[in-house]
């Protein structure tokens, strides 16, 4: 690893413990941190809308027409009416024009409705029902173990779960009798549901701090050279910059438990 | 005041700081022991790997790296443990990212996984043992990036029709025409499969706009949080594998025999889990005591 | 025309992509594939409204000094630095005069937010004008790296993949991360077994969590790995396909009444 890499390597560790001291308390440096990413995620947006869609599908496609024709003269002079109905997107700043912005707001909403329609209610309600109305397999209801998620009990279980989750949802009508039976049946199934889904949630944020722990383990193991490969252009350098951020954030917090301790005191 | 609380209210008013403080001990101790915990696989990652491993050289398997930096300590592990899987047994890759920050995740991978598999490496799985001669991933033979465009519902019809619809020219700014992999790949027709690594609500698209239209084998790689949303549709069949979290990742590792984060990751992820399960435990507690002295106080 | 045309085109666009989905035939499979593609050009120029209102919002800050406004500064420069990386690329092995190049546009953008907010407008217009002649001064004389808007060079540019890898990556990493802590303080504080239902949740909750835990005796481990697995496939299958249909139908009912015009709250007033 050369040392410029591992510089950036800092920077990415600094970053990283700049926003972690949020746990601590907001400060300048969380705040640094949270205006940089949304400036640079944004600056970074820019630059792959521009090269990745603007340039090969709009200009690209009117590269052989001139300017002074307004590009009408181009063989693909039809993709200036898109790039027309997108300027027109921007009247929207105009108090005055604004209502020009509705006409191609009009077609994008047109056709992004247009495309749901039939393929949210063909994936996400018929399929849904069709895979609900399959023959429970009786000869095999417990499949020689409870827990099994084949056998006809398992099918059992999700076709009238679902139904009465379903029943749940969808009627208001006063939850009473054998209709609250199922309902209240309905909100058991989903409460387990819920539970799973939460379950994995913890499992999905530890995660993320484990990353963190990972990304600092590999400055420490680079700072070090205790890598598999060992590098060539290895130097002190890099521990100097190692124990110079360890100093800062040691310094930092000794900083923060002495002011702690003073405005306690006052 | 204060010394009128039992320690069931001291410790209910406890400075959430402490607990911070306390999981980060657990966790930085967990990461610093070197032990590994056993990972089991179950039949929704098994499913994936079990497809994929199927393939022949020389196919194309389409990779939808649809998540930003926010999920990547999830779903990384999975783009390189997948991706690595399928060069390794030359599969060809089509990569596309509909996430926003999604071509630097792609971009990074790539680069990375490129550079690992440079090396000899042998790899031991399904009782095989596997030898791997490290070799050049090249661009536009190895795979394509095709890169990012907005709108994913419109972009993954769009594919649907021709790859050249919404990408005339990859993420490079390559011609798609130009590279060599993409010679007579007009759509979904000429891919194997789609896997689509995602942490939002692209999965959705995937699944009614791309396997719903054009059905071809989807399989997902999710967010935890996300996960068990989508069992669903893997028990109607419209998606043929799940990996959920940095659990599904592991369990992809240790199929294809490649240990990367997601499994030096797990014995931490447990310990954490042990924490939290103590705290719930000691709210409850906390809760339950001071219920059982409210209701005394008022007979 | 302000209203009525609008809606118009709403319903006639979203009627042809639907009966063109029942209705597959080569002249419509044709404008489909045109309207695929010229939607998510329209939608390009709308994402520019997007970075527009960013900076906007910055500068406004910075110009009422409303609270925390210094860091404006801080998001602008790292909006402003990524688009030089991204347009510009190393061609020799050293960058050259590249740093005084990215300083000097820097300094011209902060010139130009003062000029705009400022009173004195001549002097920061005057002081612009000077940093945009260094700039272009080095972007001349310097033959060590390039600019390059057309093709994507940029894209490789190692400043650019380094700010992406180095800086967004961490940040956005962490502050997700930090939410590992603050659902471990809600872990403690909220998750009460206060009846049946709640303890089915906590129930669940814990056997997911546990799913891969290795250290129980008697072959609890694999049961608790088995009951996660069916709690996963069965029950949580259950409750999320009603959750799946209903989505659905709500999905479905709400397009058809934005196709129709009866749902016209995204349209704004006026």
């Amino acid at each position: 690893m050369e040392f410029s890499d591992f510089l950036w390597m800092t920077c990415g560790i600094f970053l990283t413990l700049a926003t972690f001291s949020f746990l601590y308390k907001d400060n300048p440096f969380y705040k640094f941190a949270e205006h940089l990413v949304v400036g640079v995620s944004a600056g970074f947006f820019v630059v792959v809308l521009w090269h990745g869609t603007l340039v090969p599908n709009l200009f690209q496609k009117l590269e052989d027409g001139d300017w002074y024709m307004l590009w009408l003269n181009s063989s693909e002079w039809w993709y200036i009416i898109p790039a027309l109905l997108g300027v027109l997107m921007w009247t929207r700043f105009s108090k005055e024009y604004s209502w020009v912005s509705r006409w191609p707001m009009g077609l994008y909403i047109g056709i992004s409705t247009g495309i749901a329609i039939p393929l949210e209610m063909s994936n996400r309600v018929n399929k849904q029902l069709h895979a609900m109305m399959i023959e429970i397999d009786w000869a095999n209801f417990f499949g020689g173990n409870i827990l099994s998620t084949t056998s006809g009990f398992a099918q059992l279980l999700i076709f009238v779960g679902a139904i009465a989750a379903l029943i749940y949802f969808f009627f208001s009508k006063e939850h009473k009798g054998l209709f609250g039976g199922v309902a209240t049946f309905g909100i058991w199934i989903l409460m387990i549901g819920f539970g799973a889904s939460f379950g994995y949630t913890v499992m999905a944020r530890v995660s993320l701090f484990i990353n963190r722990m990972q990304d600092t383990k590999d400055w420490g193991i680079a700072a070090f050279n205790n890598a598999e490969v060992v590098n060539p252009h290895y130097g002190a350098q890099y521990q100097i910059v190692f124990w110079l951020l360890v100093l800062f954030v040691v310094g930092y917090i000794i900083n923060e438990i002495v002011s702690h301790l003073k405005s306690k005191q006052v | 005041m204060t010394e009128h609380k039992n320690i069931f209210d001291r410790m209910m008013s406890l400075d959430r700081r402490w607990i911070f403080l306390f999981l980060i001990v657990v966790c930085v101790a967990t990461y610093t022991a070197d032990f590994t915990i056993p990972i089991n696989t179950e039949a929704e990652v098994e499913s994936i790997f079990n497809f994929l491993d199927s393939l022949p050289e020389g196919d194309i398997v389409l990779v939808a790296i649809d998540y930003d930096p926010n999920n990547l300590a999830e779903l990384h592990p999975m783009t390189y443990a997948v991706v690595e899987h399928l060069w390794r047994k030359k599969v060809k890759i089509i990569f596309t990212s509909l996430s926003q920050l999604g071509p630097a995740m792609a971009d990074q991978a790539i680069r990375d996984i490129s550079d690992s598999l440079k090396v000899d490496k042998t790899y031991n799985y399904n009782g095989v043992e596997h030898n791997f001669k490290g070799r050049e991933i090249v661009n536009g033979v190895d795979y394509t990036f095709l890169g990012f465009k907005p709108y994913y519902a419109l972009i993954i019809l769009g594919m649907g029709q021709d790859f050249r619809l919404n990408f005339p020219s990859d993420y490079y700014g390559t011609p798609l025409d130009d590279l060599p992999m993409m010679q007579g790949v007009i759509n979904y027709d000429q891919v194997a499969c789609v896997v689509d690594l995602s942490g939002g609500n692209i999965t959705d698209a995937w699944i009614s706009y791309g396997q719903g239209r054009f059905n071809f084998p989807l399989m997902l790689g999710l967010t935890g949080v996300m996960v068990s949303q989508y069992y669903p549709f893997l028990g109607s069949g419209q998606v043929s594998g799940i990996m959920g979290g940095l659990l599904g990742a592991a369990q992809y590792e240790e199929l294809a025999d490649n240990p990367g984060r997601a499994k030096d990751g797990m014995r931490v992820q447990l310990f954490a889990h042990y924490v939290i399960i103590l705290f719930i435990v000691l709210g409850n507690i906390g809760f339950f005591m001071s219920r059982r002295k409210r209701m005394e106080g008022g007979n | 025309m302000k209203r009525q045309l609008p809606f118009l085109l709403v319903f006639i666009f979203g009627a042809f992509m639907t009966i063109q989905y029942y209705v597959p035939h080569e002249s419509s499979e044709f404008v489909y594939t045109f309207l695929l593609d010229w939607t998510m050009i329209i939608g390009i120029f709308a994402l520019a409204l997007g970075i527009w209102s960013l900076y906007h919002v910055s500068v406004d800050k910075i110009q009422h000094k409303k609270e925390n406004w210094i860091y404006s500064y801080v998001t602008l420069f790292g909006l402003f630095i990524m688009v030089v990386f991204g347009f510009s690329y190393k061609v020799g092995d050293s960058w050259g005069m590249y740093p005084l190049f990215v300083i000097a546009l820097m300094a011209l953008l902060y010139c130009l937010i003062h000029a705009s907010i400022s009173r004195s407008k001549g002097f920061w217009l005057g002081l612009s004008g000077a940093a945009l002649a260094v700039s272009f001064g080095v972007a001349f004389f310097d033959d060590s790296w390039k600019l390059a808007f057309m093709t994507s060079e940029g894209l490789k540019n190692t400043m650019f993949t380094n700010f992406a890898d180095f800086v967004l990556t961490p940040i956005l990493a962490t502050m997700f991360a930090l939410l590992a802590f603050f659902i471990a303080s809600a872990a403690y504080r909220a998750f009460r077994a206060r009846n049946v239902l709640a303890s089915l949740l906590l129930i669940a909750a814990i056997i997911v969590m546990l799913r891969f835990n290795p250290y129980m005796p008697f072959g609890l481990p694999e049961l608790v790995a088995e009951t996660s697995s069916w709690l996963m496939n069965v029950p949580n299958l259950a409750a999320q396909r009603a959750i799946v249909i209903g989505i659905g139908l709500g999905i479905v009912a709400t397009s058809l009444k934005v196709i129709l015009g009866i749902e016209r709250g995204y349209m704004g007033k006026g």
